[in-house]
């Protein structure tokens, strides 16, 4: 997809001393998004703020609704009229905003969502990290659907990816989220933003042809059709119905599997051009670390400590969480004796490892029921256990 | 002459033909519903106001009313049961060249979508909400909704309702809308008139529309059909000038207050942002681009549109009395 440098106007260049909260409002406004609705949710709320206090003098908008479900039903709104849009939540707003995800899952409206995940279930410990809610972002709106998911470990990532997000929103037209947690969004660090002309944007890809000819939707499983804005004349009809290529219902079971089939296989036929991974000392491991998120870090010292034990440990960071990074799993399950997987929860993307090693080696999950990061030890001493 | 053609004659040469999507007819809605004669009053008042459709959008929810925003010929979305304001007011903000305009039912808008409303009417939104009132859920089977009138049997009321239900014009007008009327889908002129002036005016309006759900309210509750319906509206409805809206509530086949209960001048949304930041923030202040002097000079071409429009109301209106026309439904002066 076609980049172009970013609108200087939104790009505050330089080093800054920021967290993560803030820097995903910088990423979003250097991406070009200039709509944002949202709610207050600890702890995500200082993107919002930091959103609500550039915005203006940016020539974005924000608006702060009345709840969650609100939120993200004025991004699909704002969508169409022609913005760029975001909004940020944590667990519990994330779960109210599920049934308009599907909305705009069906609707193909670009946006991005950023979850500063906390400890639940329910209001659980609203100021400390978990890692909880991986698979609720991915099942949890009815119906079959993709989305993408990408997990920064640091400020400066949450910078980075936000604008990737974006990136990969308007190329295929799909929600992308951005899993961070408590201890990334409230974690101070060097953030450098680099100037407008270094930052590649993807443009909203909008209809040129005859007015007349325009489609909404093409079923093709691999790309997206242009969009269009409201109040141009193209008269677009869009519904979370089961639709044809106009937009208009076509309540059939055949129509159904044609829509479905194309919303999963546009991200999983890209998967491979989606998916980043970071991968360190993998070659001859015979123990893999799998992690992501601020996780990983916590992993750099446990493994940094195996090797001293004289353990060959790599790792593999999952930047881009969904989809998920199955081939090279299962590619490196033939390679390794086992795969160690911590994750701030019970035990999510350990069943996707699993899944994907398919019996090759061993999986060990290294749960935490949330509210802090793992205490290395823990993960050093899943990784000797691994070992033997 | 075959049905074929008459189907072809239909869809080219129907009065509603550059209105209405005509390949997706026939609509859905049963024989004796009102929604769709709600839908010919408003083209009939986006015509008549000269409206630009390409910058007018309408935004609906889940049940009969939801469907007609797949059935104009305008930028149209149908969103999820209850969402349609927060959807709408994402596109209004997006874009404020537009004129959004929500289509709804009582279920829809004040059941699950509750929340959206007040908050819209709060803020002043500028958008028009029309209610397709037919106090029941239609498309599920006839349920009790949030303004079915006490003792009116709905499919889970079966021996009653108990509830005390919600009065909307009281309600919109408590939370701020700027523009509220009433009446039923027999007042097809009252409803014309009132949507046109909603086209005109700025910030949140909120038109009741008292319409026939024959299928299921009315068959349950043994009320006749359509012209039954059409009956009770024609010897019961009475438009009141000057009501106070805490007055208007309906009771099961009592009495229906029409009018236009409010109309009254206060910045919108957007006009508080702008002024708020402009204020603040100066020249810096540049909303999607538009310096503060484009943007009032487009708010002031905008108001003249708006006077216009009006006057133009008017003098058709003096000219209908003289003509003594329509005399018997007024209530809009």
């Amino acid at each position: 997809m076609l980049r172009t440098a970013a609108d200087p106007k939104g790009v505050l260049s330089g080093a800054h001393f920021l967290d993560g909260d803030h820097a995903i409002a910088e990423g979003a406004l250097a991406a070009g998004c200039r709509f944002f609705a949202g709610y207050p949710i600890t702890p995500s709320t200082e993107t919002a703020e930091r959103f609500a206090e550039r915005c203006p003098s940016v020539g974005g908008l924000f608006i702060q609704m009345e709840d969650e479900i609100a939120s993200i039903g004025a991004l699909v709104g704002a969508a169409w009229g022609g913005q760029k849009v975001m909004t940020v939540t944590s667990g519990p707003g994330l779960s109210l905003m599920l049934e308009n995800l599907g909305l705009a899952v069906m609707t193909e409206t670009p946006m991005v969502i950023a979850d500063v995940q906390r400890a639940g279930p329910s209001t659980g410990l609203p100021t400390l990290p978990g890692q909880q809610d991986m698979m609720q972002v991915r099942w949890g709106s009815h119906g079959d659907y993709r989305i993408i998911a990408l997990s920064p470990d640091s400020p400066q990532e949450c910078f980075d990816l936000t604008v990737e997000a974006f990136n990969l929103s308007e190329t295929y037209r799909v929600p992308v989220f951005i899993m961070t947690d408590e201890t990334v969004g409230h974690m101070h660090e060097k953030v450098v933003i680099p100037p407008a002309e270094a930052i590649g944007v993807v443009p909203r890809n909008l209809y040129q042809g005859p007015k007349e000819d325009y489609r909404p939707y093409q079923f093709t499983g691999k790309d997206v059709a242009p969009m269009v804005r409201a109040g141009d004349g193209y008269r677009f009809h869009i519904t979370g119905l089961t639709h044809d290529e106009r937009g208009y219902p076509a309540l059939t079971p055949a129509q159904n599997e044609k829509v479905v089939t194309h919303l999963c296989e546009k991200i999983d036929s890209n998967a491979d051009k989606i998916i980043r991974l970071e991968e360190e000392e993998v070659d001859g491991a015979d123990v893999l670390v799998v992690s992501y998120g601020i996780t990983s870090r916590i992993v750099s010292r446990a493994v940094q400590l195996a090797r001293e034990a004289g353990i060959k440990a790599g790792t593999l960071r999952l930047i881009t969480v969904w989809p998920f990074a199955e081939e090279r799993i299962r590619e490196l399950a033939g390679k390794v004796r086992a795969m160690v997987v911590p994750e701030i929860n019970y035990g999510q993307m350990v069943r996707e490892v699993e899944r994907s090693a398919a019996g090759q080696c061993r999986v060990i999950s290294v749960p935490h029921c949330a509210g802090a990061v793992h205490d290395p030890n823990v993960i050093l001493a899943a990784i000797k256990e691994a070992s033997t | 002459m075959s049905t074929a053609l008459d189907e072809a004659t239909f869809r080219s040469e129907s009065p509603m033909a550059e209105f209405l999507r005509m390949e997706r007819m026939p609509h859905i809605w049963c024989p004796g519903c009102g929604i769709g004669s709600v839908v010919n009053c408003f083209a009939e008042a986006v015509k008549k106001s000269g409206f630009d459709m390409d910058k007018l959008a309408v935004v609906s929810g889940i049940g009969c009313s939801g469907r007609v925003a797949g059935y104009v010929k305008l930028d149209s979305i149908h969103t999820t049961h209850g969402r349609a304001v927060p959807v709408a007011t994402g596109l209004a903000l997006a874009n404020p060249e537009l004129k959004v305009v929500v289509f709804s039912g009582d279920g829809d808008i004040v059941g699950i979508g509750g929340n959206h409303f007040i908050h819209a009417a709060r803020r002043n939104m500028d958008l028009m909400v029309i209610c397709i009132n037919n106090f029941t859920y239609g498309m599920t089977g006839g349920q009790v909704t949030p303004t079915t009138p006490q003792t009116a049997n709905a499919s889970t009321t079966p021996y009653g309702n108990y509830e005390y239900p919600f009065s909307l014009p009281f309600l919109a007008d408590a939370c701020g809308a700027t523009y509220v009327a009433r009446w039923t889908s027999l007042h097809a002129r009252n409803v014309t008139k009132s949507i046109r002036e909603a086209l005109n005016h700025k910030g949140f309006s909120f038109i009741e529309v008292i319409s026939p759900c024959t299928t299921l309210y009315q068959r349950r509750n043994r009320l006749g059909d359509g012209m039954d319906a059409l009956s009770y509206y024609r010897e019961e409805a009475e438009v009141e000038k000057e009501v106070d809206t805490r007055d208007v509530g309906i009771d099961f086949q009592g009495d229906i207050t029409m009018g236009r209960f409010v109309r009254r001048e206060k910045p919108t949304y957007l006009d508080a942002v702008n002024e708020r930041y402009a204020n603040v923030l100066g020249d810096e202040y540049q909303l999607y681009g538009m310096t503060t002097p484009e943007r009032e000079e487009k708010e002031r071409r905008e108001a003249e549109g708006r006077a216009k429009a009006r006057a133009q109301m008017e003098d058709e209106e003096a000219r209908l009395m003289a003509e003594d026309l329509g005399a018997d439904e007024e209530g809009l002066g």
